[in-house]
């Protein structure tokens, strides 16, 4: 599934990385910690979150995320998504909480393996 | 003869909106050089969270980087505060991070222990009053 089907399934809207869409999504990590992040999710997952801070761009390159999802309609900081620019990596918006859009990304991975 | 690549780099202290640059740089040359994929993911946690201590809590610090055919060794030397308690520091939960770090996501206590995990051979030292210093070593092979 590519990250472009993410976004219009889940009415996201894409705040960086227009042209980091087409990408595969591998499956999903959720979390907020980012030492829990960086161990734990796998390249191509997209990384659900209510972080908006500058930093969540460097765990996203470093561990070959396919993007981020900011929960809860927060929106990145401007740091932020200069450095998403820069590092070329999707961030996108969902205005559900991280229990709904990962409830229902999970539902669209699962349903189309 | 044996091929041997080193490079430094400097992080510093206090500075979060470069904070991870220095593991994204280090993550891209061992891509560029060919190394396996699944060992530049071990490199790469780990020195991002050697870099996130330095930038929380030290003043600056010299990393080393050094890739031999056998392994990848990584030496972070920080001016900082020093660890009184390592095995303490060593636990998963430990932290000594401000509630304004928690909130952004830092402070889990996992950083050091996520460095032994990725790590095959991990040494610190650390001198109270004037810094720690880190030994990475992952295996190639």
């Amino acid at each position: 599934m590519k990250l472009r089907e993410v976004v219009e399934s889940l009415h996201l809207s894409v705040r960086s990385g227009e042209d980091r869409l087409d990408q595969a999504v591998t499956g999903g990590y959720a979390g907020d910690l980012l030492s829990d992040v960086i161990a734990n999710s796998k390249a191509g997952n997209v990384w659900i979150t209510m972080q908006v801070h500058v930093n969540i761009v460097a765990v996203a390159v470093l561990k070959d995320l396919a993007g981020i999802i900011i929960v809860q309609g927060r929106q990145p900081s401007e740091e932020t998504l200069k450095k998403a620019k820069e590092e070329k990596v999707a961030i996108v918006v969902s205005d559900a909480p991280a229990f709904e859009t990962g409830g229902r990304l999970y539902t669209l991975i699962d349903g189309s393996s | 003869m044996e091929d041997r690549f080193s490079h430094s780099f400097t992080i510093r202290g206090k500075h979060f909106i470069d904070a991870g640059k220095v593991s994204t740089e280090i993550k891209r040359l061992l891509k560029e050089l060919g190394v396996r994929a699944d060992i530049v993911r071990r490199v790469a946690i780990a020195t991002y969270e050697a870099e996130m201590n330095v930038v929380m809590y030290a003043k600056d610090a010299t990393v080393t980087l050094e890739l031999t055919p056998r392994d990848i060794r990584i030496v972070i030397d920080d001016r900082g505060p020093g660890i009184a308690d390592i095995e303490l520091a060593m636990q998963e939960g430990f932290s000594t991070a401000t509630s304004e770090m928690r909130e952004l996501g830092f402070g889990a206590g996992l950083g050091l222990p996520n460095i032994k995990k990725n790590s095959d051979d991990f040494k610190i030292g650390s001198t109270v009053g004037a810094g720690t210093k880190l030994e990475i070593t992952v295996f190639i092979n």
